[in-house]
């Protein structure tokens, strides 16, 4: 008994690795062993392949590659900083200086654009900011214009869509650690001679930085790897690398290239999170789970 | 130790049986060669400080634990091969372990509808018993509505429902708090009555053991210690440490200095002379390393020390306090000579109601109420 | 800086100005796609020409109406059979994972539970992609070899799912484990004790149990799985996912026939979001 008690038990574990295993071998591990592959190859005659790190030289020797890779990390970098500035105070406002039932539908009302579709907010800013969009009325209306304002196609408004898109992965985890926050150690910051600055700095924020790492690094990756706001909102010129890539795949058929193009964008996303969990001494575990 | 179970000898009458119960969990000795029988209808307690194995050797008997070696019987037979859901015995979880997603009926359903009864004769069935628990009509109840006693109850009745050959009892009554802990232990023992079910229950609360059971086993480290009846193990304790373990005594270490038959001279490590009797079965001899046990009621009390002449021994002493508790009320004296503190109790005769601190109070006991065991090593 | 702490009235109503601000920002884009619907004009955009439900219900071209336009909601239903699928498979790992996860012990669980993290951390793109390339070469090893024309390992709805499944399993495993690891296994162990085999505990006691845990995540893969565009564009065959025809009739110019789409969207988001809410409210 003691034997088929302990296979039992052994059966069942089996049984449940299965389907972990089958999920992570079949759609990670083996994807991605397989796209490294097929970057390191070079077509030298049809349907004849050879081992080389020329897609890898062609990214770094082509300046309009490695300049949209550079250009997509800075702004996803910068979009992720100005995301955690203006959420911040929203997100402690929330926490804080609300209670009861008005706090409950402000949270539920930062959750909105996570349940509406991308393409419909992006929309939506479309129609906002286009040369015969709302605010281009707006402003000729007011007589602070005389004609029609382009106001789509350029970094600005990458940068609204990017920061709009992400506000909810910023707020969610920021409102959650700030509530945790007992109201008496800031009142006794206060107590014992701090101001609202030392308290902010000395109290409030070292007691939010999980949250603050966790909001940032999912907020960076999403940015980095997002495609249909720079695309729709920055138009033809975007130079967003993701949309490289889908070039290089889906319109050039250089598959070889397209997948170096997808290492270097993971390598750089890996690094990029990897450095925000050591600088802050936190792990991805603790982070996501 | 003591394995005299009640009735004695191996009976085929026992309704719960383990012989030489062993659990190992690496190199630790969880139980060690347990062996012990319940007869039916009986309320047989378990009483053991925490981590003494008492748990461990219940969730053995309910079958959620494989024993190392050794054997469990029920009626007879040994169930020892069986998964916990077809051992005829339920278990009563420490925390009640209701289905916080059904009702109260549901609930008491649960374990009809895995036997294949049909939900008519069930309803019949719970209906009843929520009847005999005095909840009627609570049925359709969530478990959150129902207070920490009648939790309890169904817990109880949820077992009971299935007309079990025993009921296994983890702690239910740790969680509740005081007062409906007293109420509770009454309510077990009347309940217990009425269905006429075998009840083993474990526990580290004295009081539950003594005041509920029939028989009980102490245990300590892994082994039983004694198994008797309350009153057996409060009058007499088989070792030292049911002594100390069972009900509230005052305690001496010392050296045997002489002995004759049945009574020891002690010299207590203060100095101190006493005699007493020998306990636990053990011979003791001149030079012997003993703990003696008085029990605080044993203990005469007066403010005029001719009363105690007759008695074996005579303390003569301080009070340094009364903890008063109604009729429980205690004295706690300081010996003059030592310095040594001991519990005794106050008779309710108004004689002692004007105790003052610092007053002097002189103390006697016979040698009968005083026993000494060999000390051990690593007892108590 | 809370409300215990006095500061002066021009703080607080700069600070609840800027809420205020935010709270427009948020919600702002969402309102002008829903207004614009029932704009009577052939752009979304000003002026406004009246109101008009001609872009719901118009039967005819060139102001076609949402449920008149036979691709669309074709679209609208190759979305929903992806959902469906996704969510299914999702769910069932997800408890397969629970179970594993909280409730055993093997070497390497913490290297494993790591790696199935990692797809939250790889972006949609690279998902796809990678997903791509890999089925592509299985697909062209079995052509080779066994002259097989495996066309479900080809740009096709099959593997949307596959690349939906990826990562949202993850999410729907995060979920459904922490409602698990709150579990109290005395109760499974009381079941047993009352006649239920193991498996019969589990299905009667820790899956009601986990109900609630297992209908948010549902909600959630659900809604994931009818938005996602990033994974759905690299493996997306010749059935148009809905988020892939919208991106198409967006970049082409569109009349306010995708604004009444994206209103009946939001509301269909809302009412899934805010039975979701109900869902976890009920928790006990």
């Amino acid at each position: 008994m003691s034997l088929s008690l302990r296979s039992a038990v052994r059966l069942n574990l089996i049984l449940l690795l299965i389907p972990v295993f089958l999920w992570l071998l079949l759609l990670i591990i083996l994807p991605h062993i397989d796209m490294l592959l097929v970057s390191t190859q070079v077509k030298v005659r049809p349907r004849v392949y050879e081992f080389s790190f020329a897609n890898y030289g062609e990214f770094f020797s082509e300046p309009l590659y490695w300049r949209t890779f550079a250009r997509t990390a800075i702004m996803s970098i910068a979009a992720t900083l100005l995301t955690l500035v203006i959420a911040f105070p929203v997100a402690y406002y929330i926490a804080k200086m609300l209670r009861g039932r008005m706090k409950s539908f402000l949270f539920l009302l930062c959750l909105v654009p996570f349940w509406v579709s991308e393409l419909v907010r992006t929309f939506g800013w479309m129609i906002l900011l286009r040369e015969s969009g709302v605010f281009s009325n707006l402003f000729q209306w007011i007589g602070f214009a005389d004609g029609p304002v382009e106001m789509l196609y350029n970094d600005a408004t990458i940068m609204v869509g990017l920061i709009y898109t992400s506000m909810l992965f910023m707020v969610v985890p920021l409102v959650t650690i700030l509530d945790s926050l007992d109201d008496s150690l800031v009142e006794a910051g206060y107590d014992l001679g701090g101001n609202a600055f030392t308290v902010l700095r000395t109290i409030i924020i070292p007691h939010a930085m999980p949250g603050i790492v966790s909001g940032c690094i999912v907020v960076f990756m999403l940015t980095l790897g997002n495609y249909l706001t720079p695309v729709l909102l920055g138009g033809k010129d975007s130079l967003w690398f993701t949309a490289q890539i889908y070039t290089q795949f889906i319109t050039r058929f250089n598959w070889e290239l397209g997948a170096a193009f997808g290492f270097l964008l993971l390598f750089l996303s890996s690094m990029i999170v990897w450095m925000g969990l050591k600088l802050s001494r936190q792990t991805l575990t603790e982070t996501m789970g | 130790m003591t394995e005299q179970g009640p009735g004695g000898g191996h009976a085929p009458s026992y309704d719960l049986e383990c012989r030489n119960l062993v659990c190992r969990f690496g190199d630790f000795v969880a139980v060690n060669d347990v062996s012990f029988g319940v007869p039916e209808g009986d309320f047989f307690s378990i009483l053991g400080p925490s981590g003494c194995g008492k748990t461990t050797i219940l969730r053995m008997m309910a079958g959620f634990l494989q024993p190392t070696s050794g054997d469990f019987l029920i009626k007879g037979k040994s169930v020892i091969d069986m998964p916990p859901n077809r051992r005829p015995i339920n278990m009563v979880f420490q925390h009640l372990a209701l289905f916080p997603m059904m009702t109260v009926a549901e609930n008491i359903a649960y374990g009809l509808l895995r036997q294949g009864i049909n939900r008519i004769d069930a309803r019949k069935k719970v209906e009843d018993a929520l009847e005999r628990i005095g909840l009627p009509g609570s049925g359709e109840k969530k478990i959150k509505q129902l207070s920490g006693g009648q939790q309890q109850r169904v817990a109880i009745a949820r077992c009971l429902v299935l007309e079990p050959a025993a009921l296994l009892l983890d702690e239910p009554l740790g969680a509740l708090d005081l007062k409906l802990r007293e109420h509770m232990k009454v309510e077990l023992k009347k309940m217990q009555d009425q269905f006429g079910t075998t009840f083993v229950y474990i526990t580290h609360d004295q009081s539950e053991a003594l005041v509920m059971s029939d028989h009980v086993a102490v245990m300590n480290q892994g082994r039983f210690e004694q198994i008797g009846t309350p009153q057996d193990l409060y009058y007499q304790p088989a070792t030292a440490f049911v002594a100390g373990f069972v009900g509230d005594t005052n305690r001496w270490q010392g050296r045997v200095e002489s002995v004759d038959r049945d009574t020891v001279k002690v010299i207590t490590q203060d100095g101190v002379q006493l005699l007493a009797t020998a306990a636990g079965g053990e011979a003791l001899s001149q030079g012997s390393q003993v703990e003696i046990f008085v029990r605080p009621e044993a203990v005469v009390i007066t403010l005029e020390s001719e009363r105690i002449t007759s008695q074996d021994n005579r303390i003569t002493g301080e009070l340094i306090s009364v903890l008063f508790n109604g009729a429980n009320s205690r004295a706690l004296i300081r010996d003059r000579h030592t310095g040594g503190e001991l519990d005794v109790a106050l008779p309710q005769t108004g004689e002692f109601s004007h105790l003052q601190r610092g007053q002097e109070v002189h103390l006697g006991w016979s040698l009968a109420h005083a026993k000494a065991f060999i000390q051990k090593e690593s007892g108590g | 800086m809370i409300p215990s702490i006095p500061q002066p009235k021009s703080f607080h109503a700069l600070y609840g100005a800027y809420v205020t601000l935010f709270f427009i920002y948020l919600v702002l884009p969402l309102v002008v796609v829903a207004v614009f619907a029932f704009n009577d004009s052939m752009f979304p955009s000003l002026p406004w020409n009246g109101f008009t439900l001609d872009w719901f219900f118009n039967p005819d071209e060139p102001r076609l109406g949402l449920f008149h336009d036979g691709r669309l909601l074709r679209s609208i239903w190759t979305s929903f059979y992806i959902a469906c699928w996704v969510t299914l498979l999702s769910i069932a790992v997800g408890i397969s994972n629970a179970f594993l996860f909280e409730r055993h012990d093997f070497p390497f669980k913490n290297m494993l539970y790591m790696l199935m993290l990692l797809p939250l951390v790889i972006p949609g793109v690279i998902l796809g992609i990678s997903i791509l390339v890999f089925s592509s070469t299985i697909a062209n090893w079995l052509e080779n070899t066994f002259g097989i024309e495996a066309t479900l390992l080809r740009p096709s709805t099959f593997l949307v799912i596959l690349g939906q499944f990826s990562f949202i399993a993850t999410i729907c495993t995060l979920v459904i484990s922490a409602r698990l690891r709150k579990f109290d296994t005395a109760l499974e162990e009381a079941a047993q004790s009352l006649g239920a085999s193991q498996l019969v505990a589990v299905w009667t006691v820790t899956i009601p149990y986990l109900k609630p845990a297992i209908v948010g995540a549902a909600i959630v893969a659900f809604l994931m799985s009818f938005e996602n565009f990033n994974t759905t564009l690299m493996l997306v065959g010749s059935d148009q996912p809905l988020t892939i025809a919208m991106y198409g009739r967006l970049r082409e110019g569109s009349t306010p026939e995708l604004n009444a789409l994206s209103l009946l969207l939001m509301l269909l988001s809302g009412s899934l979001a805010l039975l979701s809410v109900f869902v976890q409210r009920d928790k006990t």
